[in-house]
């Protein structure tokens, strides 16, 4: 797991949020995480292949990120929101056509078939 | 009085008037960055904001006011504009420079005057209450339609462009309309009297009663309707509602009494820098008079409003020196242009006309004594010529050796002046005053598709108008630039849909991973060729859409099998054949429903939709339709939505097949063919249509011989009447045309193209459609009616296709880690129904950026 985009100032408390079945690939499900609703996005076969990021459209205000359509934009790793169509970085959480909008994003990983997401 | 970031003081600038023109001004205003050195203050006179005035006859026809506002209800406060509507300003003090208004007093370091005209009513005597009706703000509209309830007849006094939009007005609110005029034509100042005339004749035959050379004298009770009009020379006319739209007058009323000098025939004088006498206020649109003139079309307004707030803020401005009056309009239906001196009066002018009576088609070229170059043009019945008169007329562009060719009818429609024959100062889009120039600066600049050049120079996004040409101008320079116009999906195939379906179909692939892989770049796609792909694959295939490899193909619609509204919940509607339920069926939706506390609604398509389930009741509530015998509406899918039907021959009186078995025929042969697009169907028992089968991809009308074929109808945003495409067709051969049609149509259309704009753009056109399906002149027949037998043997409800597998119904969890349902979805109670609580976007949350 590639370390380098974890927070260093201290030490990730990571938190177990599902299993890897509960994943569908190459699509999203949503977790909720102490308030908190997170979209998981999962491309097996790919060198990141888990994503979190805010399930919540900044657009719309509705929770719907999670049910988006997974794609690539000049190389660049997308989910279109469902409602508006617009599109934010996986990998960044920013929007491309927007950049005043911005979804938080969460580090994932895999521990065998748990699922984790790193809580501040 | 609030600091600038620098330290220096904000300019208070004080808007009166929030019609098209002021709010064109604050848009121009805030691209320019104004508010970071201005305090913008707007007051609107109505409670509405600004508003679309020019289609205002939409209001009646079915748009409501926010449909007709001018930009998002945000707007104001997003860019931090203080908009006062509803208080209207009554007085200016300039010796304080302040504005004061019934709630209080402003002062202002730049004052601009937006504040328009209103209606003139002529002093007619005995005119009061509904007999003296006016049409221009939303108000006006609903006291007109007030005033039509319980009325028949309607007469709008003026038949001027206003006059016979009042007259549209009225008659879509269902009245008998009358048009009276005094001078002796219609539109007397854009038409000359052979284009009057024949407008006239279009109009009567639509059914609108035009009466030229009246003067009305006065008003007094009428013997048959409320009123009676009585002409001089004794005639009369009797009306329950009169409209007054007899020419509009500048709102000068404050510049009046603050002392501002007045244009000769009214209007704040103004320079060209749309000062007025005094150098602190400014008068913009209809309330300005420039060199005495008062402009009362929009883009004018827009200009003055543009070159103004440029000013402002000391940027380089056109100083205003007038305006091209010439204008294309759509009246009741009937094409109008005029352009330049459409009359001919310049000294020397000489004419070309064409006169066509038995379609009541006319037009006119006015050209200089030379021969050389356009005066002015008049146009009714066909506005197709209007773009190339323009330009010639606009750019002094040599006529060709017979100038008469421009107006005449040519075999292939109006002609065309070629893109590049247009110079870089030709006008493309005169409500922006984009030129070509700018349009090939954008494309240099990188714009490489027309949304980013409509985008970046604003071009055909006023009026639209402008759209065909600005798409001819930008496909021309970028063939000139060495560019092919690129027709690929997206940036991972580098195919058309045509060319996908082919490969798909031929090659036997079956997945996208097989097309990407093959055919592709990349490993992902994206949210354009995924949906598109998925849409091949099931029309080729038709396995279902929940399996595995298709899902992520398939957008949150298809995906989730229902229609995502706006706050993220879903609608549900079952399929309800031919719009026909029993009893007992209707009951169970509505034990769904209840149970649920689904907000219900009837459909367009005579079915029932169910809003408001979240992600995982959708299960839940289909498991309990399917047990009651439902299956899948497919409205959230680019497939076959409805068959339409009227009750046909078994009830009505008139009807002469059963109109509601062939419905349900055809809606269970095409229930779950994914197309292009959606596809909607209607069956009618007799010619007289109550199915509204011609609105329709499918059209079916019955005759006494069989049924009549109609294709490629839409209604929506851009309705087109379906064609006749076969006649007195037994139920076999209808369903064989029909199979054939539409696979044809699944073939080679484009992503997302409807019946209708496929048909449009098809080369030889219907003609050509009739060889390929009626005379199978490709020899595909046979194998076009294989290809949908094959679609119509896979069909299986995709609903019970998913309740049956606990795999697929994974997806159906809202949290997969938690039982509960999405706190943040509120409703509210309305007429004893649920729905979304109205500004959910305004829900307070914390956004944060990682």
């Amino acid at each position: 797991m590639n370390s380098s985009n974890v927070a260093v100032a201290q030490q990730p408390n990571w938190q177990t949020v599902c299993q890897r079945g509960d994943l569908v690939a190459d699509s999203g499900v949503v977790v909720w995480l102490d308030g908190e609703q997170v979209a998981l996005f999962y491309l097996p076969g790919q060198a990141q292949p888990l994503y979190a990021v805010a399930n919540r459209d900044p657009r719309s205000g509705a929770n719907i990120i999670g049910r988006g359509l997974i794609g690539s934009i000049g190389g660049e790793l997308t989910v279109a929101a469902p409602l508006y169509k617009q599109h934010f970085s996986l990998r960044s959480g920013r929007c491309l056509e927007d950049p005043q909008q911005a979804l938080r994003t969460w580090p994932v990983r895999l521990a065998g078939e748990a699922v984790e997401v790193a809580m501040r | 009085m609030q600091a600038t970031a620098n330290g220096g003081q904000l300019q208070r600038l004080v808007i009166v008037g929030n019609g098209m023109v002021g709010h064109h001004c604050v848009e121009q205003l805030v691209e320019r960055g104004a508010l970071a050195r201005f305090e913008v203050r707007v007051f609107g006179e109505e409670r509405q904001r600004a508003y679309d005035r020019v289609h205002l006859s939409e209001y009646f026809a079915g748009s409501d006011s926010e449909a007709l506002a001018m930009c998002e209800a945000d707007f104001y406060d997003r860019h931090g504009v203080h908009l006062h509507l509803g208080e209207g300003v009554l007085e200016i003090d300039r010796e304080r420079c302040e504005v004061v208004t019934a709630e209080g007093r402003y002062g202002y370091d730049q004052l601009v005057l937006a504040t328009g005209s209103y209606p003139f009513v002529p002093p007619v005597e005995g005119s009061s209450g509904t007999s003296r009706l006016v049409y221009r703000t939303l108000d006006d509209l609903d006291a007109i339609r007030a005033a039509a309830s319980g009325s028949r007849r309607g007469v709008v006094v003026g038949g001027g462009l206003l006059g016979l939009e009042a007259a549209n007005a009225l008659k879509s609110l269902g009245l008998e309309a009358h048009v009276v005029e005094f001078a002796p034509r219609l539109m007397p100042v854009q038409l000359d009297s052979e284009g009057g005339a024949a407008l006239k004749a279009q109009i009567e035959a639509l059914g609108v009663g035009v009466h030229v050379s009246r003067a009305t004298q006065s008003i007094s009770t009428g013997s048959e309707y409320r009123y009676r009009m009585n002409f001089d020379g004794g005639e009369y006319l009797e009306t329950d509602l009169i409209v007054f739209s007899a020419g509009i007058r500048a709102q000068d009323a404050l510049g009046r009494a603050c002392g501002l000098e007045i244009g000769a025939r009214g209007g704040v004088a103004i320079d060209h820098d749309c000062r007025s006498s005094d150098p602190q206020i400014f008068a913009i649109g209809e309330c300005a008079s420039w060199n005495g003139s008062v402009f009362g079309l929009v883009a004018p307004g827009y200009s003055m409003a543009r070159n103004l707030a440029a000013l402002l803020l000391g940027e380089s401005s056109t100083p205003f020196t007038g305006a091209d009056m010439s204008t294309k309009l759509k009246l009741l239906g009937v094409d109008v242009g005029s352009i330049g001196d459409a009359h001919g009066a310049t000294p020397g002018a000489r004419s070309y006309r064409f006169i066509d009576e038995a379609n009541a088609a006319y037009r006119r070229l006015v050209v200089d004594a030379s021969g050389k170059h356009v005066l002015g043009a008049v146009l009714v019945g066909d506005n197709s010529y209007y773009d190339t008169l323009l330009q010639y007329c606009q750019n002094g562009i040599a006529l060709p050796a017979d100038p008469a060719t421009l107006i005449l009818p040519q075999g292939g429609g109006a002609p065309a002046l070629g893109a590049d024959a247009l110079p870089d100062t030709a006008t493309i889009c005169s409500c922006h005053n984009v030129s070509k120039g700018a349009v090939c600066a954008a494309i240099d600049s990188g714009c490489s598709d027309l949304a980013a050049v409509k985008s970046c120079t604003k071009a055909a996004s006023g009026c639209g108008g402008c759209a065909a040409l600005l798409k001819q101008v930008f496909e021309h320079e970028l063939t000139a630039r060495g560019v092919t116009v690129d027709k690929s999906l997206c940036e991972h195939f580098g195919y058309t849909r045509q060319e996908l379906y082919g490969l798909v179909r031929v090659e036997g692939i079956r997945t996208f991973n097989e097309l990407l892989k093959r055919y592709g770049k990349g490993h992902v796609g994206c949210d354009i060729c995924k949906p598109a792909v998925g849409s091949i694959l099931a029309s080729c295939w038709n396995q279902p859409i929940m399996d595995a490899a298709l899902v992520p193909l398939q957008d949150t619609n298809d995906t989730f099998m229902a229609n995502m509204q706006k706050n993220g919940t879903y609608s549900v509607v079952p399929r309800i054949p031919g719009g026909e339920i029993t009893p007992d069926r209707l009951i169970v939706i509505g034990q769904v429903a209840k149970k649920y506390d689904l907000y219900t609604k009837i459909t367009g398509g005579q079915r029932i939709d169910l809003f408001g389930a979240q992600l995982h009741e959708l299960p839940l509530i289909w498991g309990e339709l399917i047990a009651a015998g439902f299956e899948t509406g497919h409205a959230y899918g680019k497939s076959t939505r409805t068959v339409k039907s009227c009750v046909g021959s078994t009830w009505c009186r008139y009807g002469v097949q059963d109109s509601v078995a062939m419905a349900l025929r055809l809606e269970d042969r095409y229930k779950g063919l994914r197309s292009p697009h959606k596809l909607k169907f209607a069956v009618s028992g007799c010619t007289r249509e109550c199915a509204e089968a011609q609105s329709k991809d499918i059209g079916v009308i019955a005759t006494d011989k069989g049924w009549n074929l109609y294709v490629c109808g839409n209604g929506g945003m851009r309705p087109r009447h379906a064609e006749l495409f076969a006649t007195d067709l037994d139920d076999d051969s209808l369903i064989r045309m029909i199979d054939r049609v539409l696979m044809f149509y699944i073939r080679t259309a484009d992503k997302l193209q409807r019946t209708s704009v496929w048909r449009e753009g098809l080369e030889g056109g219907l003609d050509y459609l009739k060889a390929v399906i009626l005379d199978d002149s490709l020899q595909l027949g046979s194998e076009l009616e294989a290809q949908m037998q094959h679609v119509v043997d896979q069909y299986e409800c995709e609903w019970a296709n998913a309740l049956n597998d606990p795999e697929k119904l994974k997806r159906f969890r809202t949290f997969v880690n938690d039982q509960r349902a999405d706190p943040d979805v509120h409703f509210v109670r309305e007429r004893e129904q649920r729905r979304p609580v109205a500004a959910l976007h305004l829900i307070p949350t914390v956004e944060e950026v990682v």
